[in-house]
């Protein structure tokens, strides 16, 4: 079984262009299982279970909803595999940027909405920079010369992605999309590994800690001038 | 300056219409220098058909279309790396949303292109030539009007983006000079389609498809009579144009210019 997380900002596009992606699958034969994990709430388990597809959904409520996908992704796994699935795809919404989902075996895509702007590229880290796939959505609004700005600016920040320009509208660059879906290896959970590792986060807010006042504030802190201290014992 | 070979003929085949059927056309070449115009109601599959050839699809798209360039099927890499892609695309819908100056932007683009930074000037000047209000380098590319953003628009990818293939999906509504800018795209041998339902840019192509639930129905080859219609819209096209001006400004229209009371007599 081979296995597709697909991560990108809420609403830049992930469900509507899986959508056409599944679709094209599905004539082609395949069997598909998808995951959508979000952080507090989803529609998109209606739209996918119209696909007459097995549908599954993880609300990682108030944990990182990428550390979330990881610890469960042995269950994830082993669910798809019940269902007889070739093919597991995984959604999830990144939200911070410093963390990606993306695991050694699976086919990383990330999905980026080309209406954000040019900086954007460079705020959105390890989700963009360490995917095989980026997918750029909503390209049919904005000009010409932006979209080759943005793509100029996708692959400084990751030049090895593969880019694909598509319309979660139209189903354009959908097939595209699915024809690299076969290029990755069958998923082996006893060796999957993370790519990015995820960042520091042992400081008493992580705790549950709500006071502002510098005084409370215990473990790795980073100043807002760049400078890191550790408080604590 | 020249980043790319011009194409000499990009041609279309082998798709199906809505209803499964193998569209009457089945195939269509286009030549370079060549405009050509794609008309059909709403729905009709104007926009797929612009959609495969953005794609060069390869039989891999709804309407299974295969396209070819210079009589060869198109490689991998000129189907997916961006900087071989050989199409531009502009449409009514494009906005600008960068948060930039006009320079600045163009600069920028020009860059990403590895295009001389001198060719900026030009294209705020070639734009200047299509819309009536002026567009200065400083201006934020967010407050430009519609007919500048679309002026501006077309100069760029005649200058910058200056792919063989341009892709034009409706820009009809636009504020700009329509019949110069469709001149200024298909400028340098490129290859120009136009999906339009406004004579004034279908008269100018040299043949038109005409779409139908889905598929290409039939090609029509403009006549000489559509041509010399053609050259009067243009006319009617910069007058309504210079009203726009003047409206704007606040000043009152109350003559007639010759061209209408020409057209008048000829019709009577
Ligand atoms: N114009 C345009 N709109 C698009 C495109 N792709 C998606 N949209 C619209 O963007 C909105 C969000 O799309 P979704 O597919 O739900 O986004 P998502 O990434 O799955 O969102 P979450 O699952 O909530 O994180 C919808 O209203 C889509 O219709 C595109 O290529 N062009
Ligand atoms: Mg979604």
């Amino acid at each position: 079984m081979k296995l597709v997380i697909v991560a990108g900002t809420p609403g830049s596009g992930k469900t509507s262009i899986l959508v056409h992606a599944v679709r094209l699958l599905k004539e082609r034969g395949a069997s598909v299982s998808i995951v959508k994990i979000d952080c507090l709430a989803t529609d998109d388990d209606e739209r996918y279970s119209r696909l007459a597809i097995p549908t599954l959904v993880g609300l990682a409520k108030d944990v990182c909803p990428d550390h979330f996908t990881v610890y469960n992704m042995e269950e994830i796994i082993q669910w798809a595999r019940d269902n007889g699935a070739e093919l597991l795809v995984v959604e999830t919404a990144g939200l911070c940027h410093r963390c990606a989902p993306y695991t050694t075996g699976c086919l990383g895509v990330c999905v980026i909405d080309a209406t954000c702007g040019p900086n954007t590229p460079l705020k959105v880290g390890p989700l963009l920079s360490t995917a095989n796939i980026i997918v750029i959505t909503k390209g049919d609004v904005i000009s010409q010369a932006e979209r080759e700005i943005f793509r100029e600016r996708l692959l400084e920040m990751n030049p090895q992605a593969e880019l694909v320009n598509a319309n979660g509208l139209s189903g354009q660059g959908a097939a595209e999309l699915v024809a690299r879906f076969h290029d990755s290896p069958d998923v082996q959970v006893d060796s999957e590994r993370l790519r990015h590792t995820a960042p520091l986060s042992i400081c008493t807010l992580c705790a549950g800690e709500t006071r502002v006042a510098r005084e409370h504030h215990r473990g790795i802190l980073r100043r807002i001038d760049g400078f890191q201290t550790y408080a604590g014992e | 300056m020249r980043s790319w070979a011009m194409i000499e003929t990009l041609s279309i085949s082998g798709g199906y219409d809505k209803n499964g059927q193998f569209e009457s056309v089945g195939d269509v070449q286009i030549r370079r220098g060549e405009i050509v115009g794609v008309v059909g109601p709403t729905g009709s599959g104007k926009s797929s058909l612009i959609a495969d050839i953005e794609q060069l699809a390869q039989g891999d798209t709804p309407t299974r279309r295969t396209v070819f360039v210079n009589g060869r099927t198109p490689s991998r890499e000129e189907r997916t790396n961006p900087k071989k892609k050989i199409v531009a695309q502009l449409s009514q819908n494009m906005n600008f949303l960068a948060n930039m100056t006009v320079g600045n932007f163009l600069r920028l683009h020009a860059k990403c292109r590895h295009v001389d930074k001198e060719s900026t000037c030009e294209v705020i000047e070639l734009a200047n030539g299509l819309t009536g209000e002026p567009i200065c380098e400083d201006d934020e590319l967010t407050i430009l009007s519609g007919g500048q953003s679309r002026a501006l628009m077309v100069a760029d990818v005649a200058i910058i983006s200056d792919s063989p293939i341009v892709l034009v999906d409706e820009i009809e509504n636009a504020g700009i000079k329509k019949h110069d800018a469709l001149k200024l795209l298909a400028g340098f041998g490129k290859i120009v389609l136009v999906v339009t339902h406004d004579p004034v840019l279908a008269l100018m192509a040299e043949r038109r498809i005409i779409m139908r639930f889905g598929g290409m129905v039939k090609i029509v080859q403009t006549t000489k009579g559509e041509k010399l219609v053609s050259q009067n819209l243009k006319r009617i096209d910069e007058w309504m144009l210079t009203l726009r001006e003047q409206v704007r400004q606040g000043e009152l229209i109350e003559e007639v210019p010759d061209l209408v009371s020409a057209l008048a007599e000829k019709t009577a």
